[in-house]
């Protein structure tokens, strides 16, 4: 009797029949042919990204040799190089040199803020400790972009902490003597290009410490201590060891850092001056000028200026610390 | 001289390491005590007051409201999109080998490599080539477009561990292409796709600048912020949706973190 109730298990077959019917059917001509279910998984994705994306990029581009009746204001769909002409008038060169000037600097300075913390992590942190500095460079990273802009005009307010915090320090004719200064004073810090900085070197930060974190974790400990052991001080240990080998994270960091920086427009427009970067002109030129000729020619520096960066990137191996 | 017991820092180290985080941390902090100061007209500090009837203020803004339900749905339907998209395409590369297959990956990096504003332009200039009038819908194809990526990267890195074996194993047992999926593939790919999932979710709530050339009158909750940064009309609000906002982006990232850990790749390190 209790035979019975095993036996159809144990005649069950061991090998299933085909399901049948259409989905069968395809599945048996999906197996026969990988090729097809291939073309068929890539299909969306490529339409989606193919047509909505770079279908729009290359429209923007195209309209770059267009040019704008000044005085109708009509858009003249006739191949030009006017535009681009137009884009090298002194005014438009200042933008786009001050941008590049601030996207160097911020990315030099993000890379000395993240490198001792990348090292850290990377060399010193064990186990919890490891985690919680994971965990302490993901959470800003995440962080909401324009909270963390907000962040800091209540930081960088006339009224606000720093000014308090410089106070109580009697070091606030430090900031007065600062903001006095051409270019990098103003009014007060979150009226300042120095102010514009400090945010972008914030908001940018994480992009730097998590690829030189990874290029550190490939160092292996003993090579520090052997420099050590070979009679360097730490300053020789890290110029001739520790830089050479962290260069490629540094490098694949600041490709984030400038390209970030070069096509941001909501920070200086928040926290800085009056004078316009990149961002804010194409912003400009395609709203309120709506100019899109000058507006596609402007988007077109950030993207040679990144071709070129991400060449020479590739060529000193940066993408491998990515 | 020095011990075996693993090497300790030098204190400069430390102390520039300390000072790093917080300098990254501080500022968020900040948030949480301005959503409690009882000064309307200021960023004054110290806060003259502390008080916690600007969360009734906020509670009752239909403004804020809506901006929240709008800024969920997009980000509820891009994450859609994207999971579907990314994984298709996670799935095609990793498993075999074709031609173009490297580009099929720059495509999928390219909308978050290059600058927003760059995204952002095209897309305006096409809708208005094409003339498609700026909807709920066009905010999500924006959003769409850069959130597959993130499920890209973290679908890729689960099927790199998942080993095709498996997957012919099934097969022969004999289970269709179907059945695999569901009982073999999906199951293993499951905690990869939540994660990017929710990180994906946390990258639409949180865009900005595709938002802005994407968007006619709808107000996602980043547009209102901006708004209200601009033209601040009434700072304990914002304030207080600030800090809203931190927390619900948060919340995502530890979860998708926690979810991914055991992995070489761990979720969220190439926002």
């Amino acid at each position: 009797m209790s035979l019975d109730a095993a036996m159809p298990r144990a005649t069950a077959p061991a090998i299933l029949p085909g399901s049948g019917g259409v989905r069968g059917a395809l599945s048996d001509i999906f197996w026969r042919r990988p090729q097809l279910l291939l073309l068929l998984m890539l299909l969306p994705p490529v339409l989606w990204l193919g047509i909505v994306y770079i279908g729009s990029l290359v429209a923007l581009l195209l309209q770059s040799f267009f040019s704008i009746d000044e005085f109708s204001g009509l858009i003249n769909r006739q191949f030009t190089l006017k535009t681009y002409g137009d884009l090298l008038q002194a005014a438009n060169l200042d933008i786009i040199l001050r941008t590049v000037t601030m996207a160097a600097l911020v990315t030099l300075a993000s890379a000395v803020i993240a490198f001792p913390i990348a090292y850290y992590a990377a060399r010193y942190a064990r186990g919890r400790w490891k985690a919680l500095f994971y965990l302490g460079v993901m959470l800003p990273l995440w962080s909401s972009y324009l909270v963390k802009i907000y962040a800091w005009k209540l930081i960088l307010a006339k009224e606000g902490i720093l000014t308090w915090l410089l106070a109580k320090l009697h070091l606030l004719w430090l900031l007065d003597a600062w903001l006095s200064l051409p270019i990098v004073g103003g009014n007060s810090l979150s009226v300042s290009s120095t102010g514009t900085f400090i945010v972008f070197v914030y908001v940018w930060l994480p992009f730097m410490i998590l690829p030189v974190q990874a290029a550190l974790e490939r160092v292996p400990g003993n090579l520090v201590e052997a420099s050590s052991d070979l009679g360097a001080s730490p300053g020789q240990t890290f110029r001739n060891v520790l830089f050479p080998l962290a260069l490629p994270g540094i490098v694949a960091g600041s490709i984030f850092t400038f390209s970030l920086t070069l096509g941001d427009y909501i920070i200086p427009q928040i926290i800085g001056t009056s004078r316009l970067f990149i961002g804010q002109a194409v912003y400009s030129q395609q709203g309120t000028a709506g100019n899109i000729p000058l507006a596609a020619a402007f988007t077109v520096v950030p993207i040679v200026i990144m071709g070129f960066y991400l060449w020479g990137a590739k060529r000193m191996g940066a993408f491998d610390a990515l | 001289m020095r011990s075996d017991r693993g090497p300790s820092a030098p204190i400069g180290l430390k102390l520039a390491a300390t000072g790093g985080l917080l300098f990254l941390h501080l500022p968020i902090l900040l948030i949480f005590v301005y959503a409690f100061t009882t000064e309307e007209k200021s960023f004054v500090w110290p806060p003259p007051g502390l008080t916690t009837q600007w969360f009734a203020v906020t509670w009752n803004r239909p403004d804020v409201w809506q901006a929240l339900s709008l800024s969920v749905r997009v980000a509820a339907i891009s994450t859609a999109i994207a999971l579907v998209l990314g994984t298709l395409c996670a799935a095609a590369v990793s498993r075999t080998k074709f031609f173009g297959r490297e580009t099929i990956s720059l495509l999928v990096i390219l909308p978050i490599a290059l600058p927003g504003i760059i995204t952002g332009i095209a897309l305006r200039s096409a809708f208005a080539l094409a003339e498609i009038p700026f909807s709920f819908w066009t905010v999500v194809l924006g959003h769409a477009t850069f959130c597959v990526v993130v499920v890209y990267n973290n679908a890729v890195a689960r099927f790199r561990r998942t080993s095709g074996s498996m997957i012919e194993a099934s097969m022969d047992l004999g289970a269709d292409g179907f059945q695999t999926f569901r009982h073999v593939v999906l199951p293993n790919i499951a905690t990869a796709l939540l994660a990017g999932g929710m990180l994906a979710f946390a990258l639409s709530f949180d865009e900005v600048i595709v938002t802005t050339f994407t968007a006619g009158q709808q107000q996602t909750v980043p547009i209102w912020m901006l708004e209200e940064l601009i033209r601040p009309r009434q700072r304990p609000v914002t304030n207080v949706v600030a800090m809203v906002v931190v927390l619900v982006t948060l919340l995502p990232i530890l979860a998708a973190y926690y979810l991914t850990r055991d992995g070489d790749q761990i979720a969220g390190s190439g926002k």
